[in-house]
């Protein structure tokens, strides 16, 4: 598997090496890799089935707990499928779509980028490494929805989508640290083994509330819902891909995996359930009167994620099992009518439904793809789609307590879905005759075989249902709840409570449909109703927020960052003397060494010749004499480093010294002549901070000399100098072997202080 | 500036300054001296030049940028390490080779005489870019 990752994510590299043309081939080449993936997996299927979960594990950094453990198990497995299923007919659509795009080489790397990371993210089997797949899937969809950077809505929508998916991606780093620690170990299994121990800490709910904003977030849930809308903004391939059939499922994957740890609490429960139903609703209601046939595509997203958490809310074995089944029914028909949403975007060049209509007669095979496809989202007979609903309101029904109020509010939600599904043919395919501003046909093979494939697998899975209830659904379900567990998923249920329930929203839901296509007044009413419902978006709030946090940062930043060399200097000196003062007094305990001695000789006099030099530079009006004075101090301590035989850093110092009065003085001539400007108080207070700062390096000088090492590190080093190192100049020893990984360092700051140098003094580059 | 006794004196300055700085260089491992050093040596050679040229003489006819210097060091001191990385060994240690050459006596070379010559390149550039910077800067 770790083969499987490494292609993914270098490949791409390899690809940007290939000649420019070639480069329109990339998403073939792409998608031919998803398929061979997919088919890859489908034969591990029967493996992972019959003798349990494959495991690669590889130590990475094993001292933070970071592996790179991979494990496929059936969840994992189905989620791959997913991945690599619609993501090679994204790839094959994305190669038609793009074509007229610049930048779509760039993009397909994107977008095979993310798929590795989604790959990732499923076979993780450490919590660790999945953080780390998780918020590349941040960064990518980021990229992704983005891509068209020239619109500032596109721009918006990403930094929205980033920070809302970023800021959960945190939280769930927080919480997976908090309750790693309960166990110490970050492996997913670990976790699982130690429920208990993870339940019962007073971390639980903590770590339970910061992993759930981290997979709500991911997925879209209320109040975080606000940016998948926005997130329309990308490509058509990205919405089909990304923000349909797998980010938006990461949430759900994680709290699939978790929920053997985390799950069966109140806690859980009531959480999910109330964020999961409240979703639903948003998503079906606010869906209706939407006129943008991708923002229409993103509400209804948005309530099937509501389903899916809400399922994962109820925790019972059917709700789990219902959940499972309608993520592969929601990712068959959702990225199918994303991919028909792009089609009909690029064709009619518009996304406004009030626009089209009518167009059955120049797009019949999309009109009967895309009502099936609508058929399996209102979830009607024979599509898959039906037999999700079905097993969700059994789901429903088994809830303890609440399953009044849940089912109440599923049956509303899905008869909207109905309505909303019946509206969008209409509107589209029926009706009289719309003006788009291009003639749309029934051209590009590629736009239309993804769409095609999932409705017949909609279709075919529909009516012969077992073939995938009992393979794949089945062993997922055992990796989410651990006991063996048979699905029969059949087609007709007999006469009971659910079929009922399902007539009920079916007729009600035509009903609604019908009474709004005959009376465009009413869906008009509504709107305006809406309008005056919802005055605040919460996507607008969120931008009304950043703002106010930008202002605030800027006003902060103003005031600290003033400019003025002088100020910056006063205080780090300032700042410096205070809290060196303060750790000296703290720790006094020793007596200062107070005999005064003006031996040696040499020493003394040189120290006087810098002194002198010092008072005569403060009082010196000629600049010059004050770099000459300066230098005279410079090689006067270098003098003193020679007297104790410290050779190289004499030798250092005093070229150092050298370059440093001949830079002072190329940075003379451009200065204006010298004058005093400081006031008295200016000259005084200057003259405290340089008296408090001197005084604190002289106190911490005189100290070190009290420092009692009972084995100074410099012995071993004069010891081990030649030995080990084969040096006889322990210095350049040190520098070299010893710590040579600092000295690297140094290196490295000099360099990045040079090039900033060059950048402050604006040099065009240097023509040699 | 542009001075003829400069300009005949720097030759000969230059090359003695050179000189001191690669023997700096590697003796630095068993006598005082070393890469750091050897590198400010021959920074200020560069810095003689331009005082008896002016700058943009100095800089059209430098063979090798600041920036290429700078690179170069950081990419010897990266295949100093190179050894230890492919050995598993600790990052970073140092690895000899001891010859014994007739008359010279045994000349070992080692990858802290590769860090240290990534070191004196580094610094070359270093000090370069920061003159240059404040010549040129008009």
């Amino acid at each position: 598997m770790h083969i499987i990752l490494l292609i993914f994510f270098f490949l791409p590299l390899l690809v940007i090496g290939l000649p420019k043309r070639f480069s329109d081939y990339r998403s073939l080449l792409f998608a031919a890799v998803q398929l061979g993936t997919f088919l890859f997996l489908s034969l591990q299927l029967n493996e992972v089935i019959s003798s349990g979960p494959i495991t690669n594990y590889y130590a990475w950094v094993p001292e933070l707990g970071l592996n790179l453990d991979l494990r496929l198990d059936a969840l994992s497995l189905s989620f791959g499928l997913l991945i690599t299923g619609i993501g090679t007919l994204v790839f094959l659509f994305g190669h038609q779509y793009m074509k007229s795009y610049d930048g779509r080489g760039r993009f397909s790397i994107y977008l095979f980028l993310f798929s590795g990371a989604m790959l990732g993210l499923v076979f993780s089997e450490n919590m660790m490494l999945l953080f780390i797949f998780w918020e590349l899937t941040s960064v990518l969809s980021f990229l992704l929805i983005s891509f068209f950077h020239e619109k500032v809505e596109a721009r918006k929508a990403a930094f929205q989508s980033l920070f809302i998916t970023g800021f959960g991606g945190l939280s769930l780093l927080a919480g997976i640290i908090l309750l790693g620690t309960q166990v110490d170990s970050y492996s997913i299994s670990v976790w699982v083994e130690q429920a208990a121990t993870i339940k019962e800490s007073p971390y639980y709910l903590p770590g339970l509330i910061l992993i759930l904003l981290g997979a709500l977030t991911k997925s879209a849930q209320f109040p975080f819902h606000f940016w998948l809308p926005g997130a329309m903004q990308a490509p058509g391939p990205v919405s089909a891909y990304l923000h349909s059939a797998t980010m938006v499922k990461a949430g759900f994957y994680l709290l699939a995996r978790l929920n053997p740890v985390l799950g069966e609490t109140k806690e859980w429960i009531y959480i999910l359930s109330l964020v999961g139903l409240t979703t639903m609703l948003i998503g079906s209601y606010m869906a209706l009167t939407k006129k943008d046939i991708k923002s229409i595509l993103a509400f209804t997203t948005i309530n099937a994620l509501g389903v899916l958490v809400l399922l994962m809310g109820i925790d019972t074995v059917a709700s789990i099992k219902a959940a499972l089944l309608f993520l592969f029914i929601h990712a068959f028909y959702k990225a199918a009518l994303f991919m028909v949403a792009g089609m009909l975007e690029k064709k009619t060049g518009t996304r406004d439904i009030t626009l089209m209509g009518g167009l059955r007669k120049k797009l019949p095979i999309t009109f009967v793809v895309t009502t099936l496809l609508v058929l399996s989202m209102a979830g009607l007979p024979p599509m898959l789609g039906f037999l999700g609903k079905e097993l969700i309101y059994e789901a429903k029904l088994q809830l303890p307590g609440l399953a009044g109020v849940v089912l109440v509010f599923g049956v509303i939600s899905n008869i909207l879905l109905v309505a909303i599904s019946m509206l969008f043919v209409y509107r589209i395919f029926l009706g009289s005759p719309g003006q788009t501003p291009k003639n749309p046909n029934e051209k590009g093979f590629l736009l239309i075989l993804g769409p095609v494939l999932l409705a017949f697998a909609s279709l075919f899975f529909g009516l012969f249902p077992r073939a995938l209830g009992s393979t794949l659904i089945e062993s997922a379900l055992s990796g989410i709840i651990r006991e063996p567990i048979f699905v029969k998923l059949k087609l007709w249920h007999g006469f009971n409570d659910v079929f009922f329930l399902s007539l009920f929203t079916i007729v009600a839901g035509l009903a609604l449909s019908y009474a709004l296509i005959w009376q465009a007044s009413i869906l008009r009413a509504w709107e305006k109703l809406n309008k005056r419902l919802f005055f605040f978006s919460p996507a607008e709030l969120f931008q009304s927020m950043i703002d106010g946090f930008v202002e605030f940062s800027d006003r902060k930043t103003n005031v600290l960052q003033h400019g003025y060399h002088r100020y910056y200097i006063l205080t780090v000196f300032v700042f410096a003397a205070l809290a060196i003062w303060f750790q000296v007094i703290y720790t006094w305990g020793w007596d200062p060494e107070v005999t005064f001695s003006l031996m040696p000789f040499n020493v003394s006099v040189l120290i006087l010749v810098i002194v002198l030099a010092t008072i005569f530079i403060t009082l010196t009006k000629s600049r010059i004499a004050a770099i000459i004075a300066m230098g005279v101090i410079g090689y006067g301590i270098s003098l003193i480093y020679l007297y104790y035989s410290a050779v190289d850093l004499a030798i250092t110092q005093i070229l150092v010294e050298t370059l440093i009065v001949v830079m002072f003085v190329l940075v003379l001539q451009k200065l204006p002549k010298f004058a005093r400007l400081s006031s008295r108080w200016t000259k005084i207070r200057d003259f405290l901070i340089a008296l408090s700062f001197g005084s604190v390096m002289t106190v911490v000088a005189i100290k070190a000399i009290h420092l009692d090492f009972n084995h100074p590190i410099s012995d071993y080093f004069v010891e081990k100098s030649y030995l080990e190192a084969f040096g006889k100049n322990v210095v350049n020893v040190i520098l070299v072997d010893f710590r040579a990984m600092d000295t690297m360092g140094e290196v490295i700051v000099l360099v990045i202080a040079a090039m900033g140098a060059a950048l402050l003094f604006n040099v065009k580059k240097h023509k040699a | 500036m542009n001075s003829t006794i400069l300009q005949i004196a720097q030759r000969y300055v230059r090359f003695l300054l050179i000189v001191f700085a690669l023997l700096a260089l590697i003796r630095g491992h068993n006598s005082p001296g070393g890469g750091f050093i050897a590198g400010l040596l021959a920074g200020l050679s560069m810095v003689m030049k331009s005082f008896a040229y002016t700058i943009d003489e100095v800089v059209k006819n430098m063979k090798i940028s600041p920036g290429g210097l700078m690179a170069l060091g950081l990419l010897l001191i990266l295949v100093s390490t190179f050894p230890s990385i492919l050995n598993g060994a600790e990052f970073m240690k140092g690895y000899w080779l001891v010859f014994n050459l007739p008359l010279l006596g045994d000349i070992k070379l080692g990858t802290p005489l590769v860090f240290d010559t990534g070191v004196f390149f580094g610094v070359i550039g270093v000090t370069r870019l920061f003159f240059f910077s404040l010549k040129l800067a008009e």
